[in-house]
C-alpha cells in the first residue's frame, strides 16, 4: 500500500523559523545592528542602493541583515520594496559637475583645477590582514585638512573646449524608464545606461574585461573619476521653483576613448560613461567600458561579434534578479516535464533497440 | 496587510496588465510585452502568472494554486497564501469550486466551464526561442509568420530520432495564426488547451502577455505521416485506478519500485471519494491522504 506524501505547508512554515534562527546565528555573540551595517558595512549597503535602484541606506543595510549578507537576495529585497512606492514627481537632472568631490581622480592629466584627491581608496593598501581589526578596530586619530570650495570641473569639459573629444549633446526627451515600459530593442544610451547602472557588478566587470583582452578593444583611458555628494533638486509646482530635497553620494566616471574619423571630420576621442549610487568605483568603470563598446554602431565601428557589442545580449543578461530567479527556478519540483521526458526517452530506446538487431541482421 | 492594495499590485498597473490581456485576448496566441513589475517571490518562481493573477481577481473569487497538479506543491501553499493575504480571497482545492485556477505545468484533468479562468505561469514564452536566440530576430519571424525554422526542428528530430522528442512545451498554433508555447505542460494536455475558459499565460521575467479565449482552434504542429500523439505513463493510477490521467512515478523502495499516480491531486481524491482504489490505494477515509 502507498500513502501519498503531503506536508507542503507544514514544510514551509519550518524552514522559515529555522532560517530565522540561523540568521541570528550563535545567540553568545552580540546581534548586528541596522546602524552597524549601514556605517560599517558601506560598500556592501552601496552595492544593494546601486543595483536596487533605490537611494536609502538605512533599508540597504536592513536588507542586507535580513538577508544573511547575501547582496543579491538584499538587492532583490529592495527591488521588490521599490515597485510598491508611489510615484511623486522626477527630479531636476543632478549636476555631478557641482560634486563635492571626496575623490577625484584623472589617469589622463597629471594635475587639473580641482586637484587631484586620492580619498578613502583601497588603491595603495597593501593587502595584508589587519590583525589588530580582530582585537580592537578602533581607528586612530586622523589628519583633518580644510575643505576647498574652489569648483572641480569636469576634465573632460577640457578636452571638449578644443574639440578634441566627441560631442555630447542633451537629449530632448525624457529617458524611458525600464521600470515601467518593457524592454524593446533597440534601446537607445540613455535607456542602456539606465539598465547597466542596476546591472549586475560582476557581469559588467566580466564584460568590461572582455573589451580590454581584445574582445571589442576599445582602450579607455579614465579621464576622470569622481566620489563624492551632489544635490538633488525637484520641481516643486505649488512653488514655480526648484528647490533641494536631499543629497545623494554618487560614483561617476568618465572614459576617453580611440578616436574615429572620416572624410567629413577630422579625429577626436570618444567617450564611454558611466554613473553609479554610492561609492562604486569598481561598477562604474566597467560601466563606462561596456557603454563604450555598446556604442559601435552610432559611431560606425565595425561589429565584431563580441558580447559587449551585442545590445540585446548585455541588457538581456545584466539583471541579477532576473538572472539569479531564473537559474535557481530550476531547483523547483519539475516531475511532470520530467515524466514526460521520461517517457518519451523510453520509447526512443526501445524502438532504437528494435532497430538495432534487425538492421544488424540486414 | 493593509499596507498593500488588494492583490498587492497597486490599481494602475493591474489596469496596465489587463490592458495586455485584453489585446492578448484579442489576438490569439501572439506574445504581448508588458511592464512586469518586480514581484516579492523570484523571477522563475510564477511571478508572471501571480501578476495576471492578481490583475484579475475580485474579492468575490474563489482562488485555486496548482504546481505540478498538485496544490500541496511548496510553490502552490506559497503563492495560495500570498493571495489569502493580500487580496483575502477564498481557496479551495477542488478544481469545480475555483473561479481562477493558476498553474504550473498541468492542465486540471477535469473540463473547465465558460465560467472559469486558467492563469498559466510561464518562464520563455517564445516557442522559437531556442531556434533562434534573438528577440528581435523572433518578433520578426511571428509578424511575417516564418515558422519553417520550427518545421525543420520537428523534421530533424524525426530524422535523428525516429519521433518529435518534445515531450513537454510542445509548440501548437492558436487559431491558424502564432505558434504558442503552451508553458512546460505535458504534451499529454495539449489537446485539452481547446476549452470553454478563458486561458491567460503570464511571463514575468520575460515580460510578455499572453492568451487564448474560449473555444479557440489550438493546434499542435505533426506531420501527416507523423501525427501528435499526447501521451502518458503505461499504466493506471495506483491510487485511484483512474486509466486516462497524466501520472506521476513515484520511487518507493531501494530496489527502485515504482508507484504511479495521478499528478492531478484534486482528480485522484475526488475519484477516491467516489469510491474508486487503485492497485496499491487504501479505500478513501475522511481525514486520510
Amino acid at each position: 500500500m502507498y500513502v501519498a506524501v503531503k506536508g507542503g505547508e507544514r514544510a514551509i512554515d519550518n524552514a522559515h523559523a529555522w532560517l530565522a534562527e540561523e540568521r541570528r546565528g550563535d545567540r553568545a555573540v552580540l546581534e548586528l545592528s541596522v546602524a552597524q551595517i549601514r556605517e560599517q558595512m558601506t560598500l556592501a549597503v552601496n552595492r544593494v542602493m546601486a543595483e536596487g535602484s533605490l537611494y536609502d541606506p538605512d533599508l540597504a543595510a536592513l536588507a542586507i541583515k535580513q538577508a544573511r549578507g547575501d547582496l543579491i537576495e538584499a538587492i532583490f529585497l529592495i527591488r521588490a520594496y521599490r515597485t510598491t512606492l508611489p510615484r511623486f514627481g522626477a527630479s531636476n537632472p543632478i549636476e555631478t559637475g557641482d560634486m563635492l568631490c571626496e575623490r577625484r581622480v584623472s589617469a589622463t592629466f597629471k594635475d587639473a583645477p580641482g586637484g587631484q584627491v586620492l580619498g578613502p581608496t583601497f588603491d595603495y593598501t597593501h593587502r595584508l590582514l589587519d590583525f589588530k581589526l580582530a582585537a580592537d578596530g578602533e581607528a586612530g586619530d586622523v589628519p583633518k585638512g580644510t575643505p576647498t570650495h574652489d569648483p572641480t570641473p569636469h576634465i573632460m569639459s577640457f578636452l571638449d573646449r578644443e574639440g578634441l573629444i566627441q560631442d555630447e549633446r542633451a537629449g530632448e526627451n525624457t529617458p524611458p524608464d525600464l521600470t515601467r515600459t518593457p524592454l524593446e530593442l533597440p534601446a537607445d544610451r540613455a535607456l542602456r545606461l539606465q539598465s547597466l547602472a542596476r546591472g549586475d557588478e560582476g557581469f559588467i566587470l566580466g564584460l568590461a574585461y572582455s573589451t580590454q583582452r581584445g574582445y571589442a578593444r576599445n582602450h579607455a583611458f579614465v579621464a576622470e573619476l569622481r566620489i563624492g555628494a551632489v544635490a538633488v533638486e525637484m520641481e516643486i509646482p505649488e512653488l514655480g521653483f526648484a528647490i533641494e530635497i536631499g543629497e545623494i553620494t554618487l560614483t561617476e566616471c568618465e572614459t576617453v576613448n580611440q578616436f574615429q574619423g572620416s572624410k567629413t571630420a577630422p579625429p577626436q576621442f570618444t567617450r564611454g560613461y558611466g554613473l553609479v549610487f554610492g561609492m562604486s568605483e569598481r561598477k562604474a568603470i566597467s560601466m563606462a567600458l561596456v557603454d563604450r563598446a555598446l556604442r559601435w554602431k552610432e559611431l560606425g565601428e565595425d561589429n565584431l561579434g563580441a558580447p559587449a557589442q551585442d545590445e540585446e545580449f548585455v541588457l538581456y543578461h545584466s539583471d541579477n534578479i532576473q538572472a539569479t530567479g531564473f537559474l535557481e527556478h530550476i531547483k523547483l519540483p519539475h516531475y511532470v516535464d520530467f515524466q514526460s521526458e521520461l517517457e518519451l526517452i523510453r520509447k526512443l530506446r526501445r524502438e532504437a533497440k528494435e532497430n538495432i538487431p534487425r538492421e544488424a541482421a540486414e | 496587510m493593509s499596507d498593500y492594495n488588494f492583490a498587492y499590485l497597486d490599481e494602475q498597473t493591474k489596469r496596465m496588465i489587463r490592458r495586455a490581456i485584453l489585446k492578448g485576448l484579442a489576438i490569439p496566441g501572439h506574445q504581448v510585452p508588458f511592464a512586469s513589475r518586480e514581484m516579492p517571490m523570484p523571477y522563475g518562481w510564477g511571478t508572471g502568472g501571480v501578476q495576471v493573477s492578481a490583475a484579475i481577481l475580485t474579492p468575490e473569487d474563489t482562488l485555486k494554486v496548482i504546481d505540478q497538479g498538485a496544490d500541496d506543491t511548496t510553490n502552490a501553499v506559497s503563492i495560495r497564501r500570498f493571495f489569502q493575504k493580500t487580496a483575502g480571497v477564498a481557496v479551495t482545492e477542488a478544481t469545480a469550486q475555483a473561479s481562477v485556477i493558476q498553474t504550473r505545468h498541468r492542465i486540471p484533468e477535469a473540463d473547465l466551464r465558460a465560467d472559469q479562468i486558467l492563469v498559466y505561469q510561464v518562464p520563455i514564452p517564445e516557442p522559437l526561442r531556442f531556434l533562434e536566440p534573438s528577440e528581435v530576430e523572433t518578433r520578426k519571424m511571428h509578424a511575417l509568420e516564418d515558422y519553417g525554422l520550427m518545421h525543420v526542428k520537428l523534421y530533424e528530430d524525426i530524422s535523428q530520432h525516429g519521433d518529435i522528442a518534445t515531450a513537454y512545451a510542445y509548440p501548437v498554433k492558436v487559431e491558424g495564426r502564432y505558434v504558442m508555447d503552451p508553458s512546460p505542460i505535458p504534451k499529454f494536455d495539449n489537446p485539452k488547451l481547446e476549452m470553454a475558459g478563458i486561458q491567460l499565460f503570464g511571463a514575468g521575467r520575460e515580460q510578455r502577455i499572453y492568451a487564448i479565449p474560449p473555444y479557440t482552434r489550438v493546434v499542435s504542429l505533426d506531420f501527416d505521416d507523423y501525427p501528435f500523439q499526447p501521451t502518458k505513463a503505461d499504466h493506471a493510477c495506483d491510487l485511484c485506478g483512474a486509466q486516462n490521467s497524466y501520472l506521476d512515478e513515484l520511487i518507493v523502495d531501494d530496489d527502485g519500485g515504482r508507484v504511479f499516480m495521478c499528478s492531478d491531486t484534486d482528480y485522484c481524491s475526488t475519484r477516491r471519494k467516489q469510491g474508486h482504489v487503485g492497485a496499491q490505494g487504501l479505500p478513501y477515509a475522511e481525514g486520510a491522504t
